[in-house]
């Protein structure tokens, strides 16, 4: 993984100094609400319906053993025992004293992390695939393109000041499992018409009150020009996009309202102007990059069959939560954090410091976060899965349901977060007694669910193949449900089935739309192809026909 | 009092003044402004004018005798101002409040597709947290007010390297490498 040399050492520790002395003038009264706003947003400081929120960087979701035992101990002396892993990669801690975030800040530096940049209205934590690098069909490790674009976007003086937040996923697999369609810039690593590898470059996709996938900017970009392409579109969006409603703010509305063919051609103009320059990427850069990122000491091994002859727990944990790597005899694992009664994301200051120790046991001493809030092992020998999975097992860190209704994206919602109309994890607590039962989840087989406390759509409802948006309706907590959305290659936005429900009939909604499926599905077919199948209006009849018993 | 600035580094008395203020001073009415009516209270003979004021008279303007210096607001096209710009000796951006950010690029793109080589000025809300950012992509004049110019001045070294190749104060740097 990347490690800091000097100057990115040094500039995380000026940025810990410069927010130590801005925190001391806001509390000094030197600073007022708003001009501190300002700054801390800028710092990943929000403040909450409780406390503080603080947001850490980790980027394209990759940490290192020592780097997830300093989250943990972060989380159990200046927070309340647990962190939230969120869809950007990151973490959030709930309950930090506003006085302590420096400290904090200074903690995070010594390990080369910082909260550089993940809120406020500048270029956000660039995500990435979590199975970059181990994929066995990807075409070109993302990550080194994801440490360039780190660099380049941090402190980068034209842009800390944007019309509104701006976030960057790159992918280099023909699966997308970085949402990258529903991004502000998707960068897909492609070959061009040579056969060299180059990117794609979207624009204009985002989730929030007006839900748009991306489009095509430029087909094939060649790869020295990654900056100064991504410098043209953020220098039109931070001249043209809007400042006068914050609802109509983002890429996707300036890129909705000019039309892609004229968004595209402000671009290329711009990027003609500089192309020629010191933004250029060369070769040097590029190999320096990878080195980073170079594989690690795999042993030569065959594959194997680890399930043989075990029990059936560990049969369909290892279905669900393993995935394949692209080296014999290696596993990529899942540690779900998607456990029936905690929140989705949530993992406790013991269970970050197991998961470094095992990493350190097991994976080479790295960690990667996924945008599905779980994390993942990604280099696990085969013949060690199963004692991994004994000593995840116990931890409650097994829950064998990867890919299923249960593996929910949750925002902290109305318990947490300011924004919130409704609570979103006592929702997933619901839906998690409801459907207990994973032979039946198993059954279902591939099925994302997607849950947001409000419109700003944090929990990615839209391209939930079921989607769950929170909304106020007269001081109650209700729910709009939508089906059909998804978020990979094929990414679609999610319609909506009808009037939404009150919190206790969301379980029973979401078991009537999945009776209609089952009846209804053919062979091998997911929940998703049969709505796009099928239509809403199957769905809609089976959940609007009967009232939900109470 | 004389406003203070900061400039290439050190706190000064501003030698300009904006065209508005010497209206009022002389007319006592913003009617004078309009018309221009200039009288002897700018002893500078250096004036500022908005791009609007600059728009509404250019003949006028080009014609008289004092040093010309212009303030873009931020909605103003910097491409638009381009072919006058030898008639000024002080370009400008105003950042109406905390979170504007269109002269950051405005500053950029005077200085490296238009050339621009005088003085460029940030008016407008302008503290010390922004000019390390405002340095970077070209400004070298800033009216802070006066409890912030102690420490802006040494805010330009807030951080002591940069990732990105932008216009420091008279420099164009690399793409970092290390």
């Amino acid at each position: 993984m990347y490690r800091y040399d000097t100057m990115d050492r040094t500039l995380v520790n000026e940025r810990v100094a410069q927010f130590r002395d801005q925190t001391r003038r806001f509390l000094s009264g030197e600073l007022n609400d708003d001009e501190f706003r300002h700054l801390r947003l800028r710092n990943g400081l929000y403040i909450q319906r409780h406390a503080p929120m603080l947001r850490v960087a980790i980027p394209y979701g990759l940490l290192s053993s020592g780097q997830l035992r300093t989250l943990g101990g972060i989380a159990r002396r200046y927070d309340r025992g647990y962190g939230h892993f969120t869809t950007r990669q990151n973490i959030q801690y709930n309950w930090p004293k506003l006085e302590q975030v420096p400290d904090i800040l200074a903690e995070l530096a010594a390990v080369e992390m910082h909260a550089i940049q993940t809120s406020g209205n500048c270029i956000r934590n660039t995500t990435s695939d979590h199975l970059a690098g181990v994929t066995p069909n990807e075409l070109e490790d993302p990550r080194p393109w994801c440490e360039i674009i780190r660099q380049w976007s941090t402190f980068h003086p034209e842009f800390t000041y944007l019309p509104r937040k701006f976030k960057i996923a790159v992918t280099g697999a023909p699966q997308d499992r970085a949402a990258s369609l529903v991004h502000d810039v998707g960068v897909h690593i492609v070959r061009g018409p040579a056969g060299e590898l180059g990117f794609e470059i979207l624009a204009g996709g985002g989730l929030g009150r007006t839900p748009i996938i991306g489009q095509v900017v430029r087909e094939f970009l060649p790869r020295e020009h990654l900056l100064s392409y991504l410098e043209a579109v953020l220098r039109v969006y931070n001249l043209e996009g809007r400042r006068d409603n914050i609802h109509k703010a983002r890429i996707k509305i300036l890129v909705k309202s000019l039309g892609i063919e004229e968004f595209r051609r402000r671009v290329e103009a711009e990027w003609e102007s500089i192309r020629g320059g010191a933004l250029r990427v060369d070769e040097a850069e590029v190999a320096r990059m990878r080195g980073f990122f170079d594989p690690p000491a795999y042993r030569k091994l065959v594959n194997t069959d680890p399930v043989a002859g075990k029990e059936a727990a560990f049969r369909a944990w290892y279905r669900y939560n393993t995935a394949e790597h692209k080296v014999p005899g290696y596993r990529a694992v899942y540690v779900s954090l998607k456990k029936p009664d905690v929140a989705p994301g949530d993992a406790t200051d013991a269970q970050m410091e197991l998961i470094a120790d095992l990493s350190d046991r097991y994976s080479f001493g790295e960690v990667r976060v996924t945008h599905t809030q779980n994390l993942l092992l990604a280099d696990v020998e085969q013949d060690k899965v199963f004692e991994l999975w004994q000593t995840l097992d116990r931890a409650r860190l097994a829950t064998p349901n990867i890919g299923t209704l249960t593996d929910m994206i949750c925002c902290p919602g109305l318990d947490f977060c300011s924004l919130a109309n409704a609570g979103s994890i006592d929702v997933a607590k619901l839906i998690n007694e409801r459907f207990d039962d994973y032979d039946y989840l198993y059954d279902l087989g591939e099925l994302d669910l997607k849950m947001s406390g409000c419109m700003n759509a944090c929990g990615h409802h839209h391209v939930g193949n079921i989607g769950i948006l929170g909304v106020d309706k007269g001081g109650e907590e209700w729910y709009q449900i939508t089906i059909g959305g998804a978020a990979g290659a094929d990414a679609s936005l999610g319609s909506v089935i009808g009037p939404s429900v009150a919190k206790a009939d969301v379980a029973e909604t979401i078991a009537r739309l999945l009776d209609v499926y089952v009846e209804r599905r053919r062979p091998d077919e997911r929940f998703l192809d049969t709505v796009r199948r099928l239509g809403v209006k199957p769905f809609k009849e089976r959940v609007y026909a009967a009232p939900v018993a109470a | 009092m004389p406003r203070q600035l900061l400039r290439d580094g050190r706190i000064v008395v501003d030698d300009w003044t904006y065209f508005t203020e010497a209206a009022n001073a002389d007319a006592g009415n913003a009617e004078a402004a309009k018309i221009g009516l200039l009288g002897s209270a700018h002893p500078s003979n250096a004036i500022i004018l908005t791009f609007d004021q600059w728009r509404s008279d250019v003949p006028r303007w080009r014609a008289a005798r004092e040093r010309l210096g212009v303030i873009l607001s931020p909605a103003d096209k910097v491409g638009q101002l381009a072919p006058d710009l030898s008639r000024f000796d002080l370009v400008g951006a105003e950042f109406p409040g905390p979170s504007e950010g269109r002269g950051y690029t405005q500053g950029r793109l005077l200085r490296e597709q238009h050339g621009w080589r005088g003085e460029l000025r940030a008016t407008g809300y302008v503290r010390r947290d922004q000019v390390f950012f405002l340095a970077r992509c070209g400004f070298n004049s800033f009216e802070l007010p006066d409890s912030d110019l102690d420490a802006a001045a040494g805010a330009f070294s807030t951080f002591s390297s940069r990732y990105q190749p932008s216009n420091d104060i008279g420099l164009a740097l690399k793409l970092q490498h290390r």
